[in-house]
């Protein structure tokens, strides 16, 4: 019994390891076929639409009841620990830091691994179960210049732009139910906003939106493009990409806070 | 030409080519058969190098392919041309797309003639006018057209077809052979073709190989192998469940 479950650790943990072999080899990769990212500048395109564009009414959804809660409980808090009158005074401050800070950046990143990943793993696994990759190589096109670099550029480059979109559309939220349930002034809260507003914090979103996009790209190509097994093969690599992705963004989450605050 | 010399690949340890030994020489078909699961498709797969070998050379105009670098092995890729089982055309493309990507990629040509001449390869097999449909709109006989007039497109020197007439009837496996035939006649290419349907083995190949237990177990013509006394190799051309 002990020895097996050893065994059965050092599997995980050799498996684990040779994971991120895999994708740091694709990310070399990637990066060798810089040369021809201008001449696949249609390609990137295409995929940044995809993977931007589209995104934003699922997004605009989110952050707008994400910045609505914020506000509400900030609200609920600060009561009993903020003297009396000035409770409301920090709202503002407090839910556009959560919003710059973690809210915007990991439930953007979240659902930018839902979405796209998952759907990157399902497209290229169904080309590579259907052979689309081979016949890509017999005509002598690399398939991570023309599959991976695109949906890797377009991952890395929109995300920091959706989270940018994603903190307006939140601060939007969170002021809609401070002005309308909470009876703050418009003044009150983005005063509070814009007193205690801190470049770092926008920063810092944005350095980990740079962080999600790109890995959140990189780990649906490198699974997806790995598929076997027909249809099957393809629902695997779908959930594995959309729980590897949303593993990354939460424990890249707690690394770059450790190192940006 | 292409040499196989001592060609070995196993698959989680279970040997799927065991030493095969081939020289294929340029112009003419030739057709490659053996049971379901023999290695056929490996050995086509290895000889363009989507597979690599355990062991053992792949000489492509005595070049090694098993050994190249992926910016070499794309150089000797563009003397391929490849039609896959199921075709493997990519579903977000139109046919005129699928056709001329080759073209758009390889090439300087601009749009109209990439058109002009995806329009040629259309004609060559037989499926004028389909440019705008999309994959899943077409037959599977439509696309194993498609795929062979996207594997034209370069003007390759050799072309490797993988089960052309799988999933066919009869009538449409014929056409497809008239076409692999009239295609080798006109653009004076190398066809290597796998298949286990020794109707189209004996219409379309100058000669013959038959892959079995890892091995070539028969060289010869078409004739040839008619003549055959091996069991291995009668069984398998009378078509017979057990050995005589």
């Amino acid at each position: 019994m002990g020895i097996s479950f050893w065994r059965w650790v050092g599997r995980k943990v050799f498996a684990f390891f040779r994971e991120i072999g895999t994708i740091s080899i694709l990310l070399y990769r990637i990066c060798g076929s810089s040369r021809t990212f201008w001449r696949d500048r249609r390609l990137i395109l295409d995929q940044m639409l995809r993977i931007g564009v589209h995104s934003l009414p699922l997004i605009s959804v989110v952050s707008i009841f994400t910045g609505a809660v914020s506000s509400w409980q900030a609200a609920y808090q600060f009561q009993g620990v903020i003297p009396g009158e000035m409770t409301m005074d920090f709202v503002g401050a407090a839910v556009s830091a959560a919003i710059f800070i973690e809210l915007a950046p990991v439930l953007t990143g979240i659902i930018v691994a839902g979405r796209v990943g998952a759907s990157i793993a399902a497209e290229l696994g169904t080309m590579r179960v259907t052979e689309q990759i081979d016949a890509l190589e017999t005509l002598a096109i690399d398939p991570i210049r023309y599959l991976a670099a695109p949906r890797f550029i377009a991952g890395w480059t929109m995300l920091p732009i959706l989270v940018i979109y994603a903190c307006l559309v939140a601060h939007l939220g969170a002021y809609g139910v401070a002005f309308f349930l909470l009876d703050i002034s418009t003044g009150t809260f983005f005063g509070s906003v814009q007193r205690h507003f801190l470049v770092h914090n926008v920063f810092s979103g944005l350095v980990k939106a740079l962080v999600f996009g790109g890995g959140t790209a990189l780990i649906g190509c490198s699974i997806g493009i790995r598929a076997v097994g027909g249809a099957e093969g393809v629902g695997k690599v779908t959930i594995k990409a959309f729980v590897y992705s949303s593993a990354f963004i939460l424990v890249a989450d707690y690394i770059l806070a450790m190192i940006l605050f | 030409m292409i040499e196989i010399r001592h060609l070995r690949k196993s698959f989680d340890g279970k040997p799927v080519l065991k030493n095969v030994n081939l020289i294929i020489h340029d112009g003419g078909t030739l057709v490659i058969i053996g049971c379901s699961g023999c290695g056929k498709t490996v050995l086509l797969r290895s000889i363009i190098g989507l597979i690599k070998p355990d062991k053992g050379e792949i000489l492509v105009n005595g070049e090694d392919i098993s050994l190249m670098a992926r910016r070499d092995l794309f150089r000797i890729r563009k003397k391929f041309g490849m039609l896959f089982q199921g075709a493997a055309l990519f579903d977000s493309m139109t046919v005129e797309d699928n056709i001329g990507l080759a073209l758009r990629e390889h090439t300087n040509l601009n749009p109209e003639e990439i058109r002009k001449k995806v329009g040629e390869k259309l004609e060559v097999v037989g499926l004028p006018g389909i440019e705008k449909k999309k994959p899943a709109e077409l037959s599977g006989g439509m696309k194993k057209r498609v795929g062979l007039a996207r594997a034209l497109i370069m003007e390759p020197e050799i072309v490797l077809f993988d089960e052309p007439t799988a999933g066919l009837d009869p009538i449409l496996a014929d056409a497809i052979n008239n076409l692999i035939l009239e295609t080798n006649r006109k653009l004076n290419i190398t066809s290597i073709i796998v298949t286990h349907d020794m109707a189209s083995a004996l219409k379309i190949g100058d000669h013959i190989a038959m892959l079995s237990d890892g091995r070539i177990v028969f060289e010869g013509t078409p004739a040839e192998i008619n003549k055959n006394q091996n069991k291995i190799v009668r069984q398998f051309v009378e078509g017979k469940a057990e050995v005589t």
